[in-house]
């Protein structure tokens, strides 16, 4: 089993007539991902890589039963786009896209509110559960089916550890990418209920990184609710204060937000913290055998 | 992206906040006349991007003609943690009855932003919600119908015993929320928010952040950067779009993707060896993107050794290996290269630099100590 997309994921590509939207498309394409259809307004008629594009989110819901969707635009135009898959009756709306606004996604995050729609992202490389179906821009071949659950703030160190798991021996349930930016629609917690619920789910590898306090509410969480095994690591050991390190969320304000508090609260709860990405696979090889 | 005092309180004027009679001045000349201006005592405040200001000496009240120019000679041109100071605010001095602190952040957590006060002023909010949380009065601002008037009025009561104080400090509120909500901010902050002898509210140090995602909406904003307080490498890589960060250490890094671009300076930490840089190279990385990004490294003349941690996916290890021999040809790199590409197009890669004279390695944890000895070799 595996959690959020499987191989009844029906897919609508936002943005699929764009550079990165079509190149994505062929490669899900690729990996097996149903992709019923792609939405640019505008270019309604047309085919990219053999799917139907749609000028309106509704349509391509009515016409081929879409039930996800990955948003590719530019992130001036991505919270419209967000919105428009809300309406539309999309249950997952993962989100690529890199730099809207704060302020903006302060408003999505409110729309969303008692809607049956879930939001992975902004700034995702999105999820992937092995041998079913790959929504985003994950490198396939990286992942191995199996019964270890990724949760991520980050994309290529994501790959990186997945990489080490999968040459251990051992594969993925799922593997979700949450996003790199300050407000996410779905966080670590939102993950872990969720592989708490999913019986082939045998244990979660958690990658955090500096900002924020999402790594350490998990950590509370496992401490209390969370019975599977969890292991971690956490970027950014020698970030300095008040500079963004690439990611929008990646940040240490004044004194919050460091690595090594981080690292503590995942000790305190019981984490096992992989010094190294190496190490992380080391540790879950060497604890589940 | 942040600015000064002086351009955060002409925010405040534009919205109505009070704040003490003051300019900025540029010169000792500018300190003298404009201090007269104002008239004495007045206040000579260091206008520098860094907290601690006070601390540093930065910060200085002068009660003569003969101060002034004593503080303003030694304020003006002193260097505080590592920043020259090139302007100073001179402000009229304010009898403080009382101190307090006023802010509005977005709070990643609630997923909303709030406004926070807190009956002590000019402390560091984030250390007071670690220390005693409890000081902390929060309340949230609708996301869609903004701070309502009641939640504003809630701010000032909490804040002070009396209506007027309370009530001028509500408006200063919404303006505030205005503030941050018209130009996109990530922080805007008044700390201190006083009464002075009078029983006014004034705004007396002002701090405000803007979203660097929401620039591209607010070019009048990305105007009033003051590209002299910034680091020269990591202004010229955000032209470029790169995300580039100066750290002090001699092992140049070249990465992409954030997360892993952060693990690479960790990883060569825990080898023993010291990361000089930050930077991402991002997604889909051309050649001549890796070009740029080696001119920028190669800035840095602690730079030792390169090390290149490619984890190929969107990124094709081939474009990189040919940034790579593009940057050979037009630069004059004498520092080592340790390079581990892996993933899309890996061969292709080590083809195209079998003659480049690189140092490969197959794995991050390879990769990084084989810089570090290389580094003991020089």
């Amino acid at each position: 089993m595996s959690i959020l997309v499987n191989k009844d994921t029906r897919l609508v590509v936002q943005g699929i007539t764009g550079r990165d939207g079509s190149f994505h498309t062929r490669q899900m394409l690729n990996y097996g991902t149903k992709v019923v259809a792609g939405v640019t307004p505008g270019k309604g008629g047309t085919e990219v890589e053999g799917v139907p594009v749609f000028n309106s989110v509704a349509e391509a819901v009515r016409k081929t039963g879409a039930n996800t969707s990955v948003i590719f635009v530019p992130a001036k135009f991505a919270p419209n786009a967000i919105y428009e898959a809300i309406d539309a009756g999309i249950e997952l709306i993962v989100c690529i896209s890199e730099g809207i606004p704060t302020i903006e996604m302060v408003k999505v995050i409110a729309y969303l509110k008692d809607k049956k729609c879930r939001l992975i992202g902004p700034n995702s490389p999105g999820l992937v559960s092995p041998g079913e179906t790959k929504v985003g821009i994950l490198p396939g071949h990286i992942f191995k089916k199996g019964n270890i659950g990724v949760i991520s703030r980050s994309g290529t160190l994501t790959y990186e550890i997945v990489d080490h798991i999968t040459r251990t021996g051992l594969g993925q349930s799922t593997c979700i990418g949450i996003g790199g930016d300050p407000i996410i629609g779905t966080k670590f917690i939102d993950c872990l209920e969720l592989f708490a619920q999913d019986p082939e789910t045998e244990a979660v590898v958690i990658v955090g990184e500096i900002g924020g306090r999402d790594e350490q509410d998990a950590a509370e969480y496992i401490k209390k609710n969370f019975k599977k095994p969890v292991f971690g690591f956490i970027a950014g050991k020698t970030a300095p204060p008040d500079k963004r390190m690439g990611h929008a969320g990646a940040i240490i304000s004044g004194t919050a937000g460091t690595a090594a508090e981080k690292i503590k609260a995942f000790e305190s709860a019981g984490i096992k913290v992989g010094e190294t990405p190496a190490q992380v696979a080391e540790l879950i090889k060497s604890t589940l055998k | 992206m942040k600015i000064h005092e002086y351009q955060a309180k002409e925010f405040f004027k534009k919205y109505g906040i009070p704040v003490p009679k003051e300019k900025v001045c540029f010169s000792l000349d500018e300190i003298i006349s404009t201090a007269k201006e104002i008239g004495l005592p007045c206040v000579i405040k260091a206008q520098v991007m860094v907290g601690g200001r006070g601390k540093a000496g930065g910060i200085k009240v002068a009660k003569t003609e003969e101060e002034v120019k004593t503080y303003g000679s030694q304020i003006l041109g002193m260097d505080i943690k590592g920043l020259k100071v090139k302007k100073v605010l001179v402000s009229e001095a304010v009898d403080i009855a009382s101190e307090a602190y006023l802010g509005i952040i977005i709070d990643r957590n609630e997923k909303k932003i709030v406004l926070m006060a807190c009956k002590e002023g000019g402390v560091e909010i984030e250390e007071v919600a670690r220390q005693k949380p409890e000081a902390i009065y929060k309340v949230y601002a609708d996301p869609l119908l903004g701070l309502l008037e009641h939640k504003a009025r809630e701010i000032g009561l909490f804040l002070y015993g009396n209506t007027k104080n309370a009530f001028d400090c509500a408006a200063i509120a919404l303006q505030l929320y205005r503030l941050f909500i018209e130009n996109d901010a990530s922080l805007a902050e008044i700390n201190p928010l006083v009464v002075n002898s009078s029983g006014n509210l004034i705004a007396l140090d002002a701090k405000i952040n803007f979203d660097d995602n929401a620039l591209y909406r607010h070019p009048e904003i990305e105007a009033m950067r003051d590209r002299e307080s910034e680091d020269e490498n990591e202004l010229l890589a955000r032209e470029k779009d790169l995300s580039y960060v100066k750290l002090n250490g001699n092992i140049g890094c070249v990465v992409n993707g954030a997360g892993l671009a952060m693990a690479t300076m960790d990883l060569v930490k825990h080898y023993g060896g010291e990361p000089a840089n930050f930077l991402d190279i991002g997604g889909s990385s051309s050649p001549e993107k890796v070009k740029n990004a080696l001119e920028i490294l190669l800035r840095d003349r602690n730079v030792k050794v390169i090390f290149f941690n490619i984890f190929g996916g969107i990124t094709r290890c081939d474009d990189v290996a040919l940034g790579i021999l593009e940057a050979k040809k037009v630069l004059d790199i004498k520092q080592p290269i340790v390079a581990r590409l892996t993933g899309t197009n890996e061969d292709k890669a080590r083809e195209i630099l079998k003659e480049a004279g690189l140092i490969f390695a197959k794995t991050m944890d390879e990769g990084a100590s084989k810089a570090i000895e290389l580094l003991k070799q020089l």
